[in-house]
């Protein structure tokens, strides 16, 4: 057996600096030893090193965040729970949440990203939802290297081993493929729960004298600092920090979920929360912390995986399938016999108390004594230094250029063979996105929606953000990350209700990164304001850098509507040859950030497309109406690749082709204008569609394997087939062939 | 007619299965856990897909000896009526009321998608209610549904019929495109593709709705003579 | 104590999916010469001292062993307990 190490003494760790280690700064480290009023020992500070980590603190980022809009007539519960609740009516309500687990998946993909989706799912069901839905949104670098190869190849294997076993289906998500992301890979999961109003648990650990319970998998030695390694850049010695990776158990995660919602609604239980990053510590601390109370831990009591586990050890292990419940005293017998039922146990670990500290006691000592609130509440807050990047103004300067396309259809073929545009399903097919048979619109449509059982109504649900643009322009990306969700939303039929965000940037200590923070939320911010979308929780991954450099910023958007009626769900492919093309918006001359673009150099630049939000605002509620009027067959919206590729898109899987014609030059097919639907109608529905849109006909429908484009100075003809199996083999072609 | 729907630790299509046959066919399931031990008052009884015990060993083979698993086998014994999906399938051939095994698909993918399968044996109290070769389209989810068996066994299986349906395109390497095989005696049945995804047009079609009209009109002849 | 190490792998008829994709890897690391690939599981039990050979291959049959594709052996060693 390996012989115990003895820890730091409180003045080794002041005197050799073994804060900056976990990292704490000096100035933390003296707010630390005020708080305290004394010398923390290597426990204290080691939970105060992961409380005020950036993962569980939100220090830099809080005076960002604060831009977001969080309340609406719907919002019941805003960020600050573990996920964020909005009313569906009839009683109902959609929990949702977003979170990275970037870090953990750049060292073990597989472990790293199941484990993202095993965390999240418990941030839906501690909520007191029954997790209905799992989206996810993906970054790697370029896709034909055997590294990049094999993170995709992981990380699609870890979220599909994961979210397939607890049975929640995959229904959805995007993936995205850009140099920037060649060292740090972005692995962001999201969940979508359904939950009656009176079912809505928090956190809080009220009434001296109640228990402190624990359910689930026993503590090992595993994923320690995992909220600290989140929060700082991937550095040569990434390798070396390997311990701070986590195993999921899908199976445990399944058995807690069924414990956990059949406690939901028993008179005894006082509150629940997951045991996520910084497990016993962040739990404890902050479900005390919120109810004004303290919390005394018994750590002989914690299930052990390891002998020998020190305290320090089993407060920052984040060993996974963990939940910490506070139960009315004298009742523990009855959350047991529900939670044995399932095979698990629930083990009384502590007390709730009066003093407002968190008191851990060990082989009969006190080992450790912090104010709840100094760890949940009192981390500092930093007003970050902020500087416009060089890029950026270099960027805004620059001449706008054409992109010059000489084989029209070539470029279109092979637009539709980018990765980051090609079919997914090489990726989907490996999600099980049909369990639980509420499944309406599977993966492969601008947003997947499920019905909500029981009612006619059904829930859309979409990722997006296009980081390219962020690059270019924070401001204007963050804008249009948020606008293209809402597109997203309302081409499937919904209205958009709220978003989650993940916001995955580059060191904020470095003055141009958090300059691109700032200015991405603010877009953000405006964004939710004008389409109504507030923001109802989500996760900051600072720090996604490597070699230096820091990743596009990658603000992603969760963002889920509302079918109050099924027969509204819209798909985006064609329906019936005869029906008419329509576009709504103009198509300008915008490349920068372009797919195009990025084809042909392996690289973003220039200025982001414009987008105006009141006219976006104007046009979305414009196509609501008319879905609900049922004057449409199918919606798409305009994304990458542009026109040429929407059109495409729609006609995929069906037997049918298009006949249209596009009123400017052929390469105006590829620009990504902002703000942009193709609709199609039935020509009986016309007239009325024109009165309440404004859109502009393109052309028809027909019977024909022929997609055919009338343009300013080319006719482009291709058959669907050909284009077809471009997308469909493209991804598959890189994963067999180039490694 | 009245079913049973044995939800084992780690099972995840119980819930599909009990509104497939309340909702969609309007007959009456209870949920019932591995931990009982009588199937008394059922007519039939469906093990559902799932991870059962996470899939850990292999599939379906710690549930095998979950309490209920003894009063299926005398449920199956008696000729009544057992359908397992997907991980009951799975669950069926590690108990031995069905042969051959299920390992891992050839691709070593999890596969989720829609399948065409063609009913080999319309003659099956769970299939009646298809025409004879029937092609019908049903969803599969599943990392190991290759189906093996020895020459033996699929000479057998082939001379008694046992085979219910066929993949009319391969999806995971199973020995004679087997999709789904009954026993011997043709009361139990065991399918990897999922007929319980497809009972609803909203949700994936209703080609999976015959197999259990056919159980109940099956079911209903049978209370009919039996009185 | 003892420790029985059980070998489990796929009978010589059933194909090895996973043994020709790593067969594949190596060939493509430049490997030459590797003739076959078998996949299979190692299962470590710590038993008391009177549990025989006869008991083990009981849990193998009913349990451990999936015997339509499956073939074993077992080692068994003696342990000090700690």
């Amino acid at each position: 057996m390996l012989k115990q190490q003895s820890e730091p003494t409180m003045e080794q760790i002041q005197e050799q600096r073994i804060y900056a280690t976990m990292g704490l700064s000096d100035a933390e480290y003296e707010m630390v030893v005020n708080l305290l009023g004394r010398q923390p020992n290597y426990t204290e500070i080691g939970l105060f090193s992961v409380m005020w980590s950036e993962h569980c603190s939100y220090k830099t980022s809080k005076p960002v965040l604060r831009q977001f809009p969080t309340t609406g007539p719907r919002v019941l519960q805003g960020p600050g729970e573990g996920a964020g609740v909005v009313d569906i009516g009839d009683n109902q309500a959609v929990v949702f949440k977003i979170e990275s687990h970037n870090h953990p998946s750049a060292v073990e993909p597989y472990q790293g990203a199941a484990t993202g989706v095993g965390g999240i799912i418990r941030d839906i069901f501690s909520m007191g939802a029954r997790p209905v839905a799992l989206m996810n949104s993906l970054r790697f670098g370029h896709l034909g290297t055997p590294r990049v190869n094999q993170l995709f190849e992981q990380v699609v294997a870890g979220i599909a081993g994961y979210g397939n076993c607890v049975g929640i289906p995959t229904i959805g998500g995007e993936v995205g493929f850009d140099h920037s992301y060649e060292g740090n890979p972005l692995v962001n999961a999201m969940c979508i729960g359904l939950i009656n109003h009176e079912d809505i648990q928090k956190g809080l650990a009220k009434g001296a004298g109640n228990s402190v319970m624990y359910v689930g998998a026993a503590t090992g030695r595993d994923g320690i600092h995992g909220a600290t390694f989140a929060s700082e850049d991937l550095g040569e010695d990434t390798e070396a920090k390997r311990p701070a990776v986590q195993v999921g158990d899908p199976f445990m995660e399944k058995l807690l979920i069924e414990a956990c919602l059949e406690i939901v609604g028993h008179p005894a239980l006082v509150g629940m929360q997951d045991m996520g990053a910084a497990g016993l510590t962040s739990s404890s601390a902050e479900m005390a912390s919120k109810a004004g109370m303290g919390i005394e831990m018994h750590l002989d009591d914690v299930p052990q995986r390891e002998t020998g586990m020190t305290a320090y050890e089993m407060m920052l292990s984040e060993s996974q399938e963990r939940m910490l419940l506070v139960v009315e005293r004298g009742r523990e017998a009855e959350i047991e016999a529900i939670v044995s039922k399932w095979g698990l146990h629930a083990v009384h670990v502590g007390e709730v108390i009066d003093e407002k500290v968190l008191r851990l006691v060990h082989h009969g000592k006190i080992v450790a004594e912090v104010p709840v609130d100094a760890l949940a509440e009192e981390a500092p807050v930093y007003n970050k230094p902020s500087r416009v990047p060089a890029y950026y103004e270099a960027f805004q300067a620059m001449d706008e250029t054409l992109p010059v396309v000489e084989d029209v259809v070539e470029t279109w073929r092979a637009l539709l063979k980018q990765p980051t545009i090609a079919s997914k399903r090489w990726v989907y097919d490996q999600y099980d996105h049909m369990v639980q048979t509420s499944t309406v619109v599977a993966p492969g449509s601008d947003a997947a929606v499920i019905r909500v059982r029981g009612t006619n109504k059904a829930l859309a649900m979409t990722t997006d953000c296009n980081s390219r643009f962020v690059y270019l322009d924070p401001f204007v990306g963050g804008q249009i990350a948020v606008a293209e969700a809402a597109r997203n939303i309302v081409a499937s039929g919904a209205t958009p209700l709220a978003i989650t965000d993940c916001l995955n940037f580059g060191n904020p200590d470095k003055p141009e990164g958090f300059w691109q923070l700032q200015q991405a939320t603010a877009g953000m911010a405006e964004a939710c304001r004008v389409l109504e979308t507030p923001v109802i929780g989500g996760n900051v991954s600072l720090y996604n850098e490597s070699a230096g450099k820091a990743v596009h910023p990658t603000p992603v958007v969760g963002m889920v509507g509302l079918h109050e009626q099924t027969e509204w769900i819209t798909t985006q492919h064609v329906k019936q040859a005869g029906d008419a093309v329509y576009i709504l918006g103009e198509t300008l001359p915008e490349f920068g950030g372009s797919e195009l673009q990025y084809m042909q150099f392996e690289k973003s630049f220039g200025k982001a497309p414009q987008i105006d939000l009141a006219l976006e605002q104007k046009r979305l509620l414009a196509l609501q109406a008319t879905v609900q009027a049922g004057l449409v067959t199918a919606i798409h919206d305009v994304a990458e690749g542009g026109l040429a590729v929407a059109l495409a898109e729609m006609t995929f899987g069906t037997t049918l082709g298009l006949d249209v014609t596009f009123d400017g030059p052929a390469l105006h097919l590829f620009s990504e204008s902002q703000s942009r639907f193709v609709v199609t109608v039935k020509p009986e529905n016309e007239a009325a569609f024109v009165k309440q849109t404004g859109a502009h006909r393109l052309g028809t429908v027909t019977d024909q394997d022929l997609l055919q484009i009338k343009t300013n100075d080319t006719l482009i003809e291709a058959t669907r087939s050909t284009l077809q199996a471009d997308w469909e083999g493209a991804i598959a072609c890189y994963m067999t062939s180039k490694d | 007619m009245k079913f049973a729907v044995i939800v084992f630790p780690g099972s995840n299509c119980d819930l599909d299965m009990y509104h497939a046959v309340k909702d969609a066919l309007g007959e009456e399931a209870d949920y019932v856990f591995h931990t009982e031990t009588s199937l008394e008052g059922y007519d039939g009884v469906l093990l559902p897909g799932g991870f059962s015990y996470g899939d850990y060993l292999r599939c379906g083979a710690i549930a095998q000896f979950s309490p209920i698993m003894e009063e299926v086998k005398r449920f199956a014994a008696e000729g009544k009526t057992v359908l397992g999906v997907c991980n009951g399938f799975q669950i069926l051939v590690e108990a031995g009321l069905l042969p051959g095994v299920l390992h891992r698909n050839t691709g070593l993918k999890f596969m989720c998608r829609t399948v065409e399968l063609k009913v080999e044996n319309n003659e099956t109290r769970f299939t009646s209610d298809y025409a004879a070769q029937e092609t019908i389209t049903i969803p599969i989810a599943h990392g190991e549904g290759n189906y093996y068996c020895d020459d033996a066994t699929y000479a057998m299986l082939q001379t008694n019929r046992q085979i219910a349906f066929t993949y009319t395109d391969n999806p995971n390497g199973s020995r004679g495109d087997i999709a789904g095989i009954t026993n011997k005696a043709g009361n139990v049945l065991g399918m990897m593709p999922h007929p319980e995804r497809a009972v609803e047009l909203l949700t994936g079609g209703t080609d999976g709705l015959k197999l259990f009209t056919s159980l109940v009109k099956q079911g209903a002849h049978h209370v009919k003579t039996t009185v | 104590m003892k420790k029985v190490t059980v070998a489990i792998a796929l009978r010589e008829s059933i194909l090895d999916p996973q043994g020709v994709a790593v067969k594949g890897g190596l060939a493509q690391l430049g490997f030459a010469g590797v003739e076959e690939v078998r996949i299979g599981k190692r299962i470590e039990l710590l038993v008391a001292d009177e549990t025989t050979d006869t008991m083990i291959h009981e849990m193998c049959q009913k349990l451990l062993v999936n015997t339509v594709m499956e073939d074993y052996r077992f080692d068994v060693e003696e342990v000090t307990t700690v």
